[in-house]
């Protein structure tokens, strides 16, 4: 009873924040703001994708026109980032097929779009392949044990080469931003994951003091990663133009410029070599991970660290070597995407331990049980697990909900097939990313209750609820007096990027402190009757890093994550023997994330982020030619539609993580590593041997 | 041009050749209506023309004289509520068109009928499953 006065709204389906302006078309998205004066904007592209810029010729009549390259920048030509190697617009240099060279604004879209400009370039010497480019990134060795001395124990040994292609996050809105001089400085508005990436990228790029750069977050139409880094980009663009006309611009690329010029998911190749006894247990994992990082560092290292941390999947082992290597390439930056490398690495994980259970003459889900990780096991970087580590748990909540076994049985020899994946993934910054980037939250009072302040910004997960849900009950006031203000960096504080599943668990977790120094200052007294005597109130709070957690960022041992979310996924499929063609039939989807703060909120980000999966291990094909994206359209980029996204069962299991607010866990990533692995273990089901994704018609019908 | 919009008479200036779309959020100051791809491809821009889901960003001006035209804005009904509260608006900005194509489905059509009906209209976040919940739960 106690227990239940304490959590009121936590665990429960409230109304959304976000809800009512969604469905009436009343939401604001940025290419819904008209501005007066304002001019559109065009960003002029390399088009080649290796040379040197020699000179630009503008073939139109100017009148009108505002157009700017990179000598108009004032500040340092850069995409500040991680290594700021990305220019803003080349200079000279050309690295990829759509780099920004010119860019040009006109009140008259019509005429903005007619206008032509030509470059003249000299090309180079492109490198298109991971494998063979010599010049890379970043690095990362992860090493426990003697690998050489575990396959000396190995009864068996199982290789293979796995490889994944690129992915487009394909949000419905693309990238747009308005940008407005305002007091000798700027003021963007725009559709983004991470405000503050875009102030310090344009502090940089203008030469500015903070104060005098503003940016405000739109309504945004979904993200997945793809917002975490380009908006600082096309923002640049947009307030070079805005500087130089003295206007507001408006830069909403159209789908097809969208799909060309903006980040992708990082294809990789991944070979394993692993060592396992008869009795299937595992003695060594050697395992390569190489991911084309495109043509700039951009979150590259980043990418890498969490592939490479994941690549050896959910099982103890204690023999590892895993060895990654993130190679330049020319062509598109790739960056993050929701799930951030672990769908690669894992893809390439849960498809060796199918073929070594083949190899076994095993069981595929006893394989998993036999060296899934328990409390007491240590990862790859020595993370021993606590007592939230439920591997075993929805392995076995998988396999029951979904019937594995008898399907396995039945199906076999037929056009259906069933297969599973065991995943996990960390929640938060990898390593101390988190003590970095000191993130702050902040409380302000209202007259009826609180106002929450933060950079993290909503596109679609319900941060807006799920903060205010974790603040009323900390404060043991009722949901709906507890308000969220808008995001822009004027008046919220820097609360890290909102990406890596880290905003319910790590924002959440600081506004959980705020909501409990909020509650002691006040007292007895009521909002109001504070207000009336003390005068305004903000508590504002700084990430805390837990004594407990900790990480060898050069070694990289120890505990690589506060926690993981669990998952099993179990996906069932048909083939068409005439077209090879795959229906997936139905998905079941079972998670261990700590605690769901909002049960809706939770079951959507696993039902979208496997129907992300499914898109990913099916269709999503990006056919890259010469450095180039050729099918930049939806016509010919296939996401999957109502009638290609099976029915998903969500099982949601909870096991609070000691320093989530309220027990929980990150959520948003962790479904889309399991659905492709199932996915290409069901076709093993039905007697095919996939070892690349997207498992196209084509593929299978070689695999068959 | 005179057209009805959300069962207003209006009469609005526009090149005949403007796509309705532009024409809806341009001149007429809708912008519930969303444009995800302008290719016909993701449903962001559905209306309803007499009744029927359309893609806006298809549809030339010209072709709507006369006609009755009903956007997110001249929407008022349960669904509204249901994908607030059932999840079928994640991001968003797939909604307006998703709700425009959804109205005419009752809340008890077989799964078959509601897959197939919202085949045109693509939703990033959802996985569709939200959706077909937030229609089901109409009341
Ligand atoms: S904008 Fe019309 S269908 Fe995509
Ligand atoms: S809710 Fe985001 S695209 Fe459908």
């Amino acid at each position: 009873m106690k227990r239940e006065s304490r959590t009121r709204s936590v665990g429960r389906a409230v109304v959304r924040k976000e809800g009512r302006e969604k469905v009436t078309g009343a939401a604001r998205y940025v290419d819904d703001v008209r501005m007066r004066g304002m001019l559109h904007g065009r960003t002029i592209r390399s088009e080649i994708a290796c040379g040197e810029l020699r000179g630009v010729r503008l073939e139109f009549d100017r009148a009108g026109f505002t157009i700017a390259d990179h000598r108009d920048i004032p500040g340092r030509n850069v995409v500040s980032l991680i290594a700021d190697d990305q220019p803003c617009l080349v200079e000279r240099e050309i690295r990829h097929a759509e780099e920004a060279v010119v860019l040009l604004a006109h009140e008259d879209r019509e005429r903005l779009l007619a206008a032509r400009v030509e470059l003249d370039c000299r090309t180079g010497t492109a490198v298109f392949d991971p494998l063979i480019s010599t010049r890379s990134f970043k690095d990362v060795r992860i090493e426990k044990g003697d690998v050489e001395r575990g396959f000396a124990e190995a009864d068996l040994v199982v290789e293979g080469e796995y490889r994944t292609g690129h992915q487009e996050h394909a949000y419905i809105e693309p990238n747009g931003v308005i940008a407005v001089p305002e007091n000798g400085g700027v003021v963007v508005f725009g559709s983004m994951q991470c405000p503050y990436y875009v102030h310090k990228a344009l502090t940089t790029l203008l030469g500015l003091p903070a104060a005098k750069v503003r940016v405000v977050q739109t309504e945004t139409g979904g993200g997945f990663g793809g917002k975490e880094e380009y908006p600082s980009m096309i923002a640049g663009h947009a307030t070079i133009l805005a500087l130089k006309a003295k206007r507001p611009v408006k830069i909403v690329y159209d789908r097809a410029e969208d799909m060309a010029a903006t980040t992708k998911r990082h294809p990789s190749v991944v070979r394993h070599r692993t060592g396992v006894r008869r009795d299937g247990s595992l003695t060594a994992q050697r395992i390569e991970v190489v991911l084309d990082g495109g043509a700039y560092t951009t979150l590259s290292p980043v990418v890498l660290s969490r592939a490479a941390i994941h690549a050896g999947g959910p099982y103890r082992c204690d023999h590892v070597l895993i060895e990654g290597r993130a190679m330049f390439t020319n062509t598109v930056p790739n960056g993050a995407f929701r799930g951030f490398g672990a769908p690669q690495t894992q893809f390439a994980g849960e498809v060796q331990m199918e073929r070594i259970a083949e190899a076994l003459g095993m069981d595929p889900v006893e394989l998993r049980e036999i060296n899934a990780l328990r409390p007491g096991d240590s990862t790859a970087t020595g993370q021993v697990m606590r007592d939230d580590c439920s591997a075993l748990d929805v392995l076995r909540a998988g396999v029951k909900r979904s019937d594995f076994r008898k399907k396995r049985r039945d199906w076999k020899g037929t056009s259906r097939g069933i297969g599973l994946s065991l995943f996990f993934h960390g929640a938060g910054f990898t390593g101390a990313g988190e003590v970095k980037l000191a993130s702050r939250a902040a409380l302000e009072l209202t007259e009826t209750g609180v106002r929450i302040l933060t950079g993290t910004t909503e596109m679609g997960q319900g941060q807006r609820t799920t903060h205010a849900q974790i603040v009323a009950d900390a404060m043991g006031i009722p949901y709906d007096r507890v308000e969220v203000a808008p995001v822009d960096t004027a008046r919220v504080p820097d609360s890290g990027p909102t990406v890596a599943s880290r905003t319910c668990m790590i924002v959440g977790g600081i506004l959980m402190e705020c909501a409990r120094e909020m509650k002691a200052k006040l007292g007895k007294l009521s909002p109001r009757a504070y207000l009336q005597k003390h005068g305004p109130l903000v508590v504002e709070k700084q990430y805390r890093h837990p004594e407990d957690i900790v990480w060898d960022d050069v070694n990289y041992k120890g505990d690589a994550y506060g926690t993981y979310g669990w998952g099993c996924e179990v996906a069932e499929i048909e083939v068409d023997p005439d077209t090879y063609e795959v229906r997936p039939l139905k998905l079941t989807a079972v998670v261990e994330i700590g605690k769901a703060i909002h049960p809706v909120l939770a079951a959507g980000q696993v039902e979208g982020g496997a129907a992300q999966g499914v898109g990913y291990a099916l269709f999503e094909d990006c056919a890259v030619r010469d450095g180039r994206v050729a099918n930049h359209t939806l016509t010919n980029y296939i996401i999957p539609t109502s009638v290609d996204t099976p029915p998903i069962d969500t099982v949601i299991l909870e096991r609070p993580y000691r320093h989530g607010p309220f027990g929980a866990k990150g959520i948003g990533e962790l479904p889309l590593d399991g659905a492709a692995p199932a996915i290409v273990n069901a076709l093993r089901h039905t007697g095919r041997d996939l070892r690349a994704i997207p498992a196209t018609p084509e593929r299978i019908m070689e695999a068959t | 041009m005179k057209f009805t919009l959300n069962g207003k008479k209006v009469d609005v200036k526009a090149h005949p050749m403007a796509r309705l779309l532009d024409v809806l959020r341009e001149e007429c100051g809708l912008t519930g209506t969303k444009e995800g791809c302008g290719e016909g491809e993701c449903g962001a821009c559905t209306v309803l023309v007499d009744g029927k889901p359309v893609v806006s960003c298809l549809v030339p001006f010209a072709q709507v004289r006369g006609a009755k035209v009903r956007t997110i804005e001249g929407v008022q009904d349960p669904l509204q509520k249901a994908f607030v509260t059932e999840g079928g608006a994640q991001c968003g900005i797939c909604t307006p068109g998703m709700i425009m194509a959804s109205l005419h489905l009752k809340s008890d059509a077989p799964p078959e009928e509601v897959r197939a009906a919202l085949a045109g209209n693509l939703c990033r976040c959802t996985g569709y499953t939200a959706i077909y919940r937030s229609i089901r739960k109409r009341r």
